[in-house]
C-alpha cells in the first residue's frame, strides 16, 4: 500500500521540519564493556564470550576503563559537559538476543551531556547540532532468520543467536530536537552523520564503517504548522545504516508526514523501517506501555567517578579534530572550496596528507590521488585505501619526476607496475628499465623525422598557431620509446622553428 | 567414631587434620555417612557431590606437610554450599525448575577459593526457590525439615544450609543473605549465621536475587568457626563491582579475644523498636536473658531508637522484588535450563515461549514478587514505589550511623517467632514476611549481622541472637558474639545442640 | 494508594513476560493488593530533601584495564542451551501474529 507523499519543496515550505538522530558507534576496544571476552568481527560463533557475556547466573559486570576514555574523548570533541558522577542504568526488555534480558545503559546521568557539533554543509554554511547526550551501553547480539525468504524476520520459521557481539561497547550520541534546518534537514543530518565518522575515526575509538554496522542511526522526524508551534508528533525510523539512507528517509518521512497532516490525518508515534530496496519507510509497531523499560540503576555496578584531572590528561592527549584539520589543509594546500570538496568526497584527504608527508608536494599528490588512482579505484570498484599503492610510493614516484628521472609517461608507466604488483616504484623502474632520453641527439633526429613527415604542422608552428605542437611531441615519443622528456623535446621543437 | 567426628567444630576437625589424626577423607567419609543416615527425614541437599568431595579430600591429604602448612586453618575440613552458588561441573538449580539440569562451566569466587584452601564439596543444600522465602517451602524441589523438629521448617530461604549444619551432615555450608536468609535459618536451627558487610565477600558466582542486598555468609555450629570461614571466603574481587577493595577484617582474632569473656569497655545497644510486639515472649525472654549475661561479662547496655525501621519492611519490598523482577529476567528459555513452547493453538513466537516456559518454571513465590517489582518500576509509579523506597534506605544508614555513634555494637532478635510448622503461613505471604522484621535492616544499610543460638524457647524450639556491627567492622560483632556464646554454653553445660534429638546419627553408628 | 485490577497484572504479566493462568491472576490480585497497602507506607518519610541510596556502600567504580582473558569454549557456552544449531542457540520464530 503506498503512501500518498507531498512534493518535498511545498512540504518544507508548509511545515516547519524537526528532526533528530540517534547514532550508535561501536567503540573498537579490546575486550567488551563489561567482560574480558576479546571482540573481533567474524569469528565463529558464540566463541567470544564470558559467563558475563553469555549472562549465566551468578556472573556480574566489570567496567572496561579504555571504553570510558574512549566516552569521554567523544564527550570533549562534542563539547559535552562531562559528568564527575555517572551511573549505569538497566533498560528492561526481553529480546532473544539480550543475553540477560536487560540493557546496560545509562538513564538519568549519562557520562556526557549537553554538547554541541558545528557541521559544515557543502556550500560552507555552519550548523550547530546541539547535542543532548553521548552514553555508554553494551550491544546485543546477533540473530540469522532461517525459513523465511533471503533471510529475513518476517516469514522466517525460526532464528539462530549467535551472542558475540552482546557486550561490545556503544556509545550512543543523541540530539536535541534540531530546529530550523527547514529543508535542509537531510542535506544537515548527512553532514552530521559524516562528521560524526571523521571525528570518531581521527579520535581512533571506532572503525565506523557503517556497512559493518559499527555505525547506525535512529532517525526522528516531526512537522509542525510553524516555528513557534508546539512539536507535531514524530516518527521514529530505526537503525538506518546508510548516509544516502538517513538522507532520504528523512526526504520521504517529510514528504509521507506532510501528505498526512493535510488529509487531517494524526501522525502515529511509531517505529518504523527504511527499506533501502523501495525507497521508502514503512510502518513498524505503534509505541504503547510496552515500552516501559523500567529502568532503574543498574546494582550490580557503582557511580563511575571521573576526575577533573583525568578529563585534562585525555583531553591533553586529543588529536586535531577534522573539521580544524581540513581547514588548516585547504589553506596549507592552497586549495579552493571545490577542490577541497573533491578530495573530501573521494574519501583522500589522509592519503593525500601522509603522501605530503613523505615528501611530495600536495598538488602533486592530489593530481596522482584524484586522477589516475581515483580510476583505478573506480574501475575496480575499490576504495582508494584498498589500492596496492601507499603514500610512500606515490611520493617517491613524485620525486623521481621531480629529479628528472621520469616525465609523466613513464611515471604513470611506474605507478602501474606498483598497481599490478611488481615492488616499490624504484624496483619497478629497474625492472623495466625505465629513463629519460637525455641524448639531444636521438631526440633532435627524431624531431627531424618528425618534421618531416608534418610539413602542414611545421607551417602551423612557424606560423605561431601552437595547437598542433603534440602532434610533433608525439611522434619524438614514439620514436623514443616514450623515454624522452617532454619539456626537452618542446625546448628542441622551439629553436628548430624559430632558428 | 563417626559421631565424635562430626559432632566436633570445624576448627576441632581441623586441628585434628593438622596433627594427622584423622585425613581429610575420613571426614569427608563421615559427613557422607551421617548424610546418607539422615536425608530421608531432613533433606537439606539437592546434590550430594560425594566423588568430587572425596577427589578434593584425596587430593589434600596427598599434599606435602610444606603445601599444608601454607593453607588455611580449615584445611582439609569440608563443607556443604547453598544451591544459590555457583559450583563448576556440579548441577546448581538455586531449587528452581527453570535451572534444573543447569551444569556451571565456572566457579563462584567464593568456590575457587574454598577449593584453593584444600576445603572438600559435600554438596549443594536446599533453599526456597532463586532464594525467595523464609521457610525453605518455596523450593521447586523438596521440603528441608528442621532437625529439632521434623515437623517444623528450619527457617529459609537457606535452611538446607542450616539444618545440614544443625544435624551434622557438614560442619561447614555457606549461605547467602538477601533480607535474613542466613541469620533466621540460623536461628530456627540453633546454628551460627552470618551476614558480612556488603562488598566484604566476593558475590560473583552467587546467582543474584537482590544485588543490591545479597550476600554470602557462614554457617557454622560455632562463632569462631565463621570467624574462620569468613577469612577465607571475604576480601576483595575485581570481578565484582560492588565488593569493598580491602583485605578480610581480623575476625578470628576478634573471636579468640571474646572467648576470654571480658566485654569491659564495650556498649551494647538495645534497639528499641526490634522487640517487644509480635515477638514470642519465649523470644523475648531468652534474649532479655543473654542481654543480662552480656552485662555481666562487663558491656554496657545502652538502648537506642532507630526510628525508620518500621519503614524497613516496605522499603525492603519494593527494593528487593524490583532488582528480582530484573535479575531473573534471564531465565528466558534461551540459554540455559527450562524451555517450554507454547500450547498447540497459540502463535509459536519466541515472545510466547519465554512467557509458556517462565510460566512453568518458576513458582508462586518468585512470580509474585516478579509482578510485583515489575509494577514498583514501571513508568507512572517508580517515583512513588522505588524511588522512595531507595529514600528510606538513606533513612535507616542514617539510623545505623546515629545509633553507632551511642555503642559499638548493636543486638537484637534474630527472628520473632521460633520455627513454625509447615505449611503455617504459607497462605499467607505477609505473614512470612515478618519473619524478616528484624534481619531486613542490616542488609538494606549493608552492614554486617550474626546470629548465635541464645538458648530455647518455651516450646524446646533454638532461640536467636542477633548483633549488629557497623559497616566493614565485621570483627566487632565476633567478639561479643564469641563471649556470649562461651558464657552460654557454661550455663548449659555445652553446646545448644545437646538438647537435640539426632536419631540419625545412631543410624550413621 | 495502588490497587490492582485484573487488567494491570495480566499487563504486568505480558512485561515480565509470565503466561499467568486466571487462576493466579485473582489469587495475585488479593494478595498484591495486600502486600501494596502495606508498604505503600514508604511515601510517608520519602521526603524531596532525602537522597535516595542506591548501593549501601558508597564505592566508585573499578575500572578493568582493556586486556582480553580466555573465553569460554563455544561448546561449554551452548552446553546449556535448551535448543542449538550450526553453533548457536535457536530461538522460536520472533515475530508473530500478535506482534
Amino acid at each position: 500500500m503506498a503512501e500518498k507523499l507531498m512534493k518535498y519543496a511545498d512540504a518544507t515550505k508548509k511545515y516547519d521540519v524537526v528532526f533528530g538522530l540517534e547514532t550508535h558507534v561501536e567503540l573498537c576496544t579490546k575486550t567488551k564493556l563489561f567482560c574480558p571476552a576479546e571482540v573481533h568481527f567474524g569469528g565463529e560463533p558464540n566463541t567470544q564470550l564470558t559467563p558475563v557475556s553469555l549472562g549465566l547466573p551468578g556472573s556480574l559486570p566489570v567496567v572496561n576503563k579504555t571504553a570510558v576514555d574512549y566516552a569521554i574523548k567523544l564527550g570533549l570533541a562534542l563539547h559535552c559537559e562531562i559528568a564527575e558522577w555517572s551511573q549505569f542504568a538497566r533498560k528492561n526488555y526481553f529480546y532473544p538476543d539480550m543475553p540477560r534480558d536487560y540493557q546496560i545503559s545509562q538513564y538519568d546521568k549519562p557520562t556526557n551531556g549537553n554538547g554541541y557539533l558545528d557541521v559544515e554543509l557543502e556550500d560552507g554554511t555552519v550548523f550547530r547540532v546541539p547535542i543532548e547526550r553521548a552514553h555508554i551501553e553494551d550491544d546485543a547480539g546477533k540473530n540469522t532468520h532461517v525459513g523465511g525468504a533471503d533471510g529475513r524476520i518476517e516469514g522466517a520459521d525460526h532464528s539462530l543467536v549467535d551472542y558475540n557481539r552482546a557486550g561490545v561497547p556503544l556509545i550512543e550520541i543523541v540530539t536535541k530536537p534540531i530546529e530550523g534546518a527547514g529543508d535542509r534537514a537531510p542535506e544537515i543530518a548527512g553532514a552530521y552523520m559524516r562528521a560524526i565518522r571523521d571525528i570518531v575515526r581521527a579520535l581512533g575509538i571506532s572503525h565506523a564503517r557503517m556497512e559493518q554496522g559499527n555505525m547506525r542511526a535512529d532517525v526522528n522526524v516531526s512537522l509542525r504548522p510553524s516555528a513557534d508551534a508546539p512539536y507535531g508528533t514524530r516518527s521514529e525510523t530505526k537503525n538506518v545504516n546508510s548516509f544516502r539512507g538517513i538522507e532520504k528517509t528523512i526526504q520521504y518521512e517529510i514528504r509521507r508526514q506532510a501528505a498526512r497532516l493535510d488529509e487531517g490525518k494524526e501522525i502515529l508515534q511509531e517505529t518504523r523501517h527504511w527499506d533501502e530496496a523501495t525507497q521508502t519507510t514503512a510502518g513498524g509497531r505503534v509505541k504503547s506501555d510496552a515500552d516501559d523499560y523500567r529502568y532503574f540503576p543498574d546494582p550490580d555496578l557503582v557511580m563511575l567517578h571521573i576526575t577533573k584531572e583525568h578529563i585534562a590528561e585525555i583531553e591533553a592527549q586529543m588529536p586535531e579534530m577534522p573539521r580544524e584539520r581540513r581547514n588548516r589543509l585547504k589553506a596549507e594546500w592552497n586549495l579552493t572550496d571545490v577542490q577541497m570538496r573533491d578530495i573530501l568526497n573521494a574519501d583522500a584527504l589522509d592519503l593525500i596528507e601522509d603522501t605530503v608527508k613523505a615528501g611530495a608536494t600536495a598538488a602533486g599528490a592530489r593530481k596522482w590521488w584524484l586522477g589516475e588512482l581515483s580510476r583505478e579505484a573506480n574501475a575496480k570498484g575499490v576504495s582508494l585505501e584498498e589500492l596496492n599503492v601507499t603514500p610512500a610510493d606515490v611520493a617517491e614516484v613524485e620525486k623521481l619526476i621531480a629529479d628528472g628521472k621520469l616525465n609523466d609517461k613513464l611515471a604513470k608507466q611506474t605507478v602501474s607496475g606498483v598497481l599490478a604488483g611488481e615492488g616499490t616504484p624504484a624496483e619497478v623502474v629497474a625492472k623495466h628499465g625505465y629513463k629519460i632520453v637525455e641524448d639531444t641527439g636521438a631526440i633532435e633526429a627524431a624531431v627531424d623525422a618528425a618534421f618531416e613527415a608534418n610539413p602542414d604542422v611545421v607551417e602551423k608552428l612557424k606560423s605561431g598557431n601552437m595547437k598542433p605542437m603534440g602532434v610533433i611531441i608525439g611522434a619524438v615519443m614514439k620514436a623514443t620509446r616514450g623515454q624522452a622528456d617532454a619539456k626537452a623535446v618542446t625546448k628542441i621543437v622551439m629553436g628548430k622553428i624559430k632558428g | 567414631m563417626t559421631n565424635e567426628i562430626v559432632k566436633l567444630s570445624a576448627a576441632e576437625m581441623a586441628a585434628k587434620v593438622k596433627s594427622g589424626e584423622v585425613s581429610s577423607r575420613e571426614l569427608v567419609d563421615a559427613h557422607l555417612e551421617v548424610i546418607e543416615a539422615a536425608e530421608p527425614s531432613i533433606k537439606a541437599f539437592l546434590k550430594v557431590s560425594a566423588d568430587v568431595a572425596r577427589e578434593q579430600a584425596d587430593a589434600f591429604d596427598a599434599k606435602s606437610a610444606d603445601e599444608k602448612a601454607q593453607l588455611p586453618e580449615l584445611a582439609g575440613v569440608p563443607i556443604a554450599i547453598k544451591d544459590m552458588i555457583v559450583t563448576k561441573g556440579i548441577e546448581t538449580t538455586a531449587a528452581s525448575k527453570i535451572l534444573e539440569g543447569w551444569v556451571p562451566p565456572y566457579d563462584a569466587t567464593v568456590i575457587e577459593k574454598l577449593k584453593a584452601a584444600g576445603m572438600p564439596i559435600l554438596g549443594k543444600t536446599n533453599l526456597d526457590e532463586f532464594a525467595q522465602g523464609s521457610s525453605t517451602e518455596h523450593s521447586a524441589y523438596q521440603t528441608t525439615h528442621n532437625p529439632w523438629d521434623t515437623e517444623r521448617v528450619p527457617g529459609g530461604s537457606g535452611g538446607g544450609s542450616a539444618s545440614a549444619v544443625a544435624a551434622f551432615e557438614a560442619p561447614l555450608a555457606l549461605g547467602t543473605d538477601t533480607g535474613g536468609s542466613i541469620r533466621q535459618p540460623g536461628a530456627l536451627t540453633g546454628t551460627v549465621g552470618v551476614k558480612p558487610t556488603y562488598g566484604g565477600v566476593s558475590r560473583f558466582g552467587a546467582i543474584a536475587m537482590a544485588s543490591s542486598l545479597d550476600q554470602i555468609g557462614p554457617v557454622s555450629r560455632t562463632v569462631l568457626d565463621s570467624a574462620l570461614l569468613q577469612e577465607i571466603i571475604g576480601g576483595h574481587d575485581r570481578r565484582d563491582s560492588t565488593s569493598i577493595p580491602e583485605g578480610p577484617r581480623p575476625m578470628v582474632a576478634a573471636a579468640r579475644e571474646g572467648a576470654k569473656r571480658d566485654l569491659k569497655g564495650m556498649k551494647v545497644g538495645l534497639v528499641k523498636e526490634l522487640s517487644g510486639d509480635g515477638f514470642q515472649p519465649g523470644v523475648q525472654a531468652r534474649f532479655n536473658e543473654a542481654v543480662k549475661k552480656l552485662e555481666e561479662m562487663g558491656a554496657e547496655v545502652v538502648e537506642v531508637s532507630c526510628p525508620h525501621f518500621e519503614y524497613s519492611l516496605g522499603a525492603y519490598y519494593i527494593i528487593m522484588p524490583s532488582e528480582v523482577s530484573s535479575n531473573l529476567a534471564r531465565y528466558d528459555g534461551m540459554r540455559y535450563g527450562l524451555r517450554v513452547m507454547p500450547p498447540a493453538g497459540v502463535p509459536q513466537t519466541a515472545a510466547n515461549m519465554m512467557s509458556y516456559t517462565r510460566e512453568a518454571g518458576f513458582g508462586d513465590e518468585v512470580k509474585r514478587r516478579i509482578i510485583l517489582g515489575t509494577y514498583a518500576l514501571s513508568a507512572g509509579y517508580y517515583d512513588a514505589w522505588y524511588g522512595s523506597a531507595q529514600k528510606v534506605r538513606t533513612l535507616i544508614i542514617q539510623d545505623f550511623h546515629n545509633a553507632f555513634q551511642q555503642a559499638d555494637v548493636l543486638v537484637a532478635p534474630t527472628s520473632p517467632s521460633t520455627a513454625f510448622k509447615f505449611g503455617e503461613k504459607m497462605d499467607d505471604p505477609l505473614a512470612m514476611y515478618m519473619n524478616d522484621i528484624a534481619t531486613i535492616p542490616a542488609n538494606l544499610a549493608g552492614v554486617p549481622a550474626m546470629s548465635i543460638p541464645a538458648g530455647l524457647s518455651d516450646d524446646g524450639l533454638p532461640v536467636g541472637f542477633q548483633f549488629i556491627a557497623p559497616q566493614q567492622r565485621d570483627e566487632v560483632m565476633y567478639k561479643p558474639a564469641a563471649a556470649l556464646e562461651a558464657a552460654l554454653e557454661e550455663d548449659w553445660g555445652g553446646p545448644i545442640w545437646q538438647s537435640m534429638n539426632t536419631p540419625w546419627l545412631n543410624a550413621a553408628e | 494508594m495502588p490497587t490492582f485490577t485484573r487488567e494491570e497484572i495480566e499487563h504486568l504479566g505480558d512485561l515480565a513476560r509470565i503466561a499467568l493462568t486466571d487462576e493466579e491472576i485473582t489469587r495475585l490480585q488479593g494478595e498484591l493488593n495486600v502486600i501494596a497497602d502495606s508498604i505503600n507506607k514508604v511515601q510517608e518519610v520519602a521526603s524531596d530533601d532525602v537522597p535516595p541510596t542506591a548501593n549501601p556502600i558508597p564505592l566508585e567504580a573499578y575500572l578493568r584495564p582493556d586486556v582480553p582473558e580466555t573465553p569460554l569454549t563455544q561448546a561449554e557456552a551452548l552446553a546449556g542451551g535448551p535448543k542449538t544449531e550450526a553453533g548457536m542457540f535457536v530461538a522460536p520464530r520472533i515475530l508473530g501474529s500478535e506482534e
